[in-house]
């Protein structure tokens, strides 16, 4: 038996403007190259995508089953400038062949640096989710699936989560396959799902690579791969990008054919199945415990957070913007604490990335700056000007309620999460 | 094929020099002779005790027109002198100056043996006649050499290119540091352009410092770009840098940010004194060092006062060599706020010595320099906003270091050397070619 397990984390960075040292004003973020970009993703991956996994899903009657993981930073930005994908998005949890798991709001770090902060947003992210779908989120995966004992334990303390995700990293597994169901060492009941990568970046990064042996990539080739997972594994985790589809392999590729025939090619065989990540912990015992002491990441061949905090820059900002955490939340403003939490979201720091930066590799076409010396100046600049802002008073004060941008309803902040902390 | 043998029409070397020409010929000549391509350097040289510079060079009421100096650093290079007050970088009215406070030393020194100076006096002071004059000296000079092709370097010497690569059919390559644009905005000389253009165009082919520059080779001299080549300069590393501050006797307790070179129009000080108003704005312990001389330089000091910055701008004069290495160890920060730099080595030079730059985009140097802040010259906010940034956020300048050191070891003269010589090659070659 082979489940096939799809998971397409779906996230768009809340650029910043061009902020110098001289700048008074408030607003960081730069509205128009934010929204451009949110409308050019939709059009090409996320409309498109979303109508084409909604059809499979129809034609298929159940049998085929997904999962996708959207940072509140992504809704908010849809909510505002692409409405319609929010409502592709709500006809696909409609079919009930679809599960949205948890992640932290603002695709933040926030794990490695604030526990509370950390949690803060897990839960906001949840109950977003459950406002906009319907569905508690059961199975957690973390920023870039940045992973070690303590996040497993961490989330399985949390309460609500059957499941964790993480990269099927080599130094990890060692010799086991990705393709079980694994416990986190220190756990009791929280199950860890790991992305099969090999076969997850044949479709996510190789697909359209004309110098692959295996190039072109049909739908029948790649269904024969999963099925000879067949008697030794249970399932086959393919976690990657949502905007894989249409946007990072474009559409002339044949990436939406290739998706549109795959269902019908796995199903041919009869043992094999789709399964969404909460079907896959209920269906699958974990076979052995994997001990993740270092953390680890889905990024790049070191699997590691180099990407984010590899240089003294990327390392001085984020050190900078969570020493503020306390300060920040004091100041019980609204605007302040959301400003501050947008700065979270993990793109800024790796923008700062110098390691591919000589050789004009591909990261350049995810980053809007030159260089990722001038987008650490602009941040550090951005976190000066909100830092001035904690030191005035607040001119309303919110009673540390806070409003969320998407369900309209006040939750509560600070004092209050931390009640949930405690268990 | 033989050693190629190469007629170089070059410049003094630093540090009797001043700018990038006189280092870039010396560098890529130094590594030309480590590759043993053999060169016979030809110079211009002034004749008077002070611009004299090599004492073994010539008697100064010697009349022949040239000599040969050899430099034990040498191998494969011969250096011919050509007595001549050409200087690179003068304009018209500089080199008028220069040329009469020459011959006023010279007669007040050899008072009463002026007949001895009566060629001087035939020069005819002006600065076109005297490159058709070094032309003329070099062609005599060239007469007895033997040479595969002719290597000229900046306008100055390309009528000589031109005369010498004639006499003897050999191929010419102008090599273009700086063109009059850059020099001079969109006020050219037409004098200098005409040079420029028959040079370029006579030639077999152009070696441009930067794709910045063989853009405007190609744009405003109508030049194929099939014939432009682009070869880098490279940085002369410094070697021993056991240098600690202390050793400056300077006490730190203010950040430094530093200009370094000819205060000329081309090299925007007036956008260096903008972006230091700026930046003096919301910093308080920071001072602004302009190093260099140049015909803007009391427009300069003027400007800073008018600012109101005089006391936080210092004027230091031209540096050369043991205090270019001070400055640049005290500084935190250069900057090169250049309106049109073809290349640009100082920028490299500041790396080498451990200092984070700020270089305009306008620039050859920016092509090849990616752990470099870079602005556009006129943007003074955001060269302030940069400076601000180095000197408030230490993890900046600290990254800018460490990755900008390494990388301006990538850029040596023998590769620019080599990629001469493979010019050179293949120069030859369609020349064969033709004659078959």
């Amino acid at each position: 038996m082979a489940s096939i397990c799809f998971y397409f984390q779906v996230h768009q960075p809340l650029r910043l403007r061009h902020y110098t040292v001289f700048d008074k004003n408030t607003h960081y973020f730069d509205d128009y190259k934010n929204s451009s970009i949110c409308r050019k993703v939709a059009n090409k991956c996320y409309l498109p995508s979303n109508r084409l996994l909604l059809d499979i899903i129809r034609r298929f009657e159940g049998r085929f089953r997904i999962a996708y993981s959207i940072t509140g930073v992504l809704l908010e930005q849809l909510h505002s400038f692409s409405p319609e994908v929010m409502s592709t998005f709500d006809a696909l949890a409609e079919t009930g062949c679809v599960e949205f798991l948890a992640e932290t709001y603002y695709h933040s770090l926030s794990f490695l640096y604030s526990r509370d902060e950390f949690i803060e947003q897990v839960n906001k992210h949840s109950e977003t989710i459950e406002y906009l779908f319907g569905q508690k989120p059961r199975v957690f995966r973390n920023t870039e699936l940045i992973y070690n004992n303590d996040l497993a334990a961490l989330v399985e303390s949390m309460g609500k989560f059957e499941a964790i995700i993480s990269e099927g990293a080599n130094h990890i597994l060692g010799t086991r396959s990705p393709n079980f169901v694994y416990r986190p060492k220190y756990c009791e009941k929280l199950k860890l799902l790991l992305k099969n990568y090999s076969l997850s970046d044949d479709i996510a990064f190789r697909f359209s690579n004309r110098n692959w042996p295996e190039w072109p990539l049909t739908s029948e080739k790649f269904a024969r791969w999963i099925s000879d997972v067949n008697g030794n594994g249970n399932v086959v985790n393919l976690f990657m990008d949502y905007e894989t589809f249409g946007e990072h392999q474009w559409e002339d590729t044949g990436i939406f054919d290739f998706m549109r025939h795959l269902p019908e090619q796995i199903l041919r065989h009869p043992d094999n199945d789709f399964k969404t990540p909460s079907e896959i912990v209920q269906t699958y015992e974990p076979v052995d415990t994997v001990d993740v002491p270092h953390l680890i990441s889905w990024a790049d061949t070191e699997r590691d957070l180099s990407a984010w905090l590899g240089n003294a820059m990327q390392s001085n900002a984020i050190h900078e913007l969570y020493r503020l955490e306390k300060k920040i939340k004091k100041t019980s403003d609204e605007k302040i604490i959301s400003d501050w939490r947008k700065l979270q979201v993990s793109d800024h720091f790796y923008y700062m990335c110098t390691k591919y930066f000589a050789d004009g590799d591909v990261h350049k076409y995810f980053n809007p700056y030159d260089s990722p010396y001038d987008s650490y100046i602009n941040f550090m600049n951005v976190l000066n000007n909100l830092q001035s802002r904690c030191a005035k008073p607040a001119l309303l004060n919110t009673k540390s309620l806070t409003k969320n941008a998407l369900t309209g309803e006040n939750y509560l902040t600070e004092q209050a999460t931390e009640s949930i902390c405690q268990p | 094929m033989d050693r190629i043998k190469v007629f170089m029409l070059g410049w003094e070397f630093p540090p009797f020099i001043s700018g990038g020409l006189g280092t870039a010929c010396y560098g890529l000549t130094k590594a030309m002779d480590r590759l043993g391509i053999q060169v016979t350097f030809v110079l211009p040289k002034m004749v008077d005790s002070k611009y004299s510079t090599h004492v073994n060079l010539l008697t100064p009421d010697s009349r022949t027109p040239t000599s040969t100096v050899k430099f034990r650093e040498f191998k494969n290079v011969v250096f011919h002198t050509i007595n001549s007050p050409l200087q690179p970088y003068s304009t018209a009215e500089v080199y008028q100056r220069r040329i009469e406070e020459n011959l006023r030393q010279k007669y007040t020194s050899h008072t009463g043996t002026t007949s001895e100076y009566s060629g001087s006096l035939d020069y005819n002071s002006d600065m076109y006649t005297e490159v058709h004059r070094y032309a003329e000296v070099a062609v005599e000079l060239a007469e007895h050499e033997h040479y595969d092709l002719v290597h000229a370097h900046d306008w100055m010497t390309y009528p000589a290119g031109i005369a010498v690569s004639a006499i003897k059919d050999r191929p010419l390559i102008v090599h273009v540091h700086s063109t009059e644009f850059d020099r001079s905005g969109e006020h050219v000389n037409q004098m200098i352009y005409d040079i420029e253009r028959e040079g370029m165009e006579r030639a077999d082919k152009v070696i441009a410092v930067s794709h910045y520059t063989r853009n405007i080779i190609i744009s405003r001299y109508g030049i194929s770009g099939e014939k432009v080549e682009v070869v880098y300069n490279g940085v002369e590393r410094n070697g021993n840098d056991n240098w600690i501050l202390a050793e400056t006797g300077i006490e730190k307790d203010e950040k430094i940010v530093l200009f370094l070179g000819r205060i000329t129009m081309q090299k925007g000080p007036e956008y260096f004194l903008h972006a230091a108003k700026k930046v003096l704005d919301v910093v308080d312990n920071v001072k602004f060092v302009m190093a260099g001389s140049g015909d803007l330089i009391h427009r300069a000091i003027e400007m800073a006062a008018e600012l109101g910055i005089g006391q936080k701008v210092l004027f230091t004069g031209f540096l050369r060599g043991e205090d270019v290495r001070k400055i640049y160890k005290m500084a935190d920060i250069y900057v090169m706020p250049s309106v049109s730099e073809p290349f640009g080595i100082a920028p490299l030079e500041a790396l080498d010595n451990d200092v984070p730059v700020i270089i305009s985009k306008q620039s050859g140097v920016s092509e090849v320099l990616m752990h470099a802040l870079k602005v556009d010259f006129w943007d003074v906010n955001e060269i302030a906003n940069k400076i601000v940034a180095v000197l408030k956020y230490p993890p900046l300048g600290m990254t800018l270091r460490n990755h900008g050191n390494f990388e301006v070891r990538k850029l040596r003269w023998k590769d620019s050397a080599q990629r001469c010589a493979q010019i050179y090659g293949e120069t030859l070659m369609q020349l064969e070619k033709c004659i078959s």
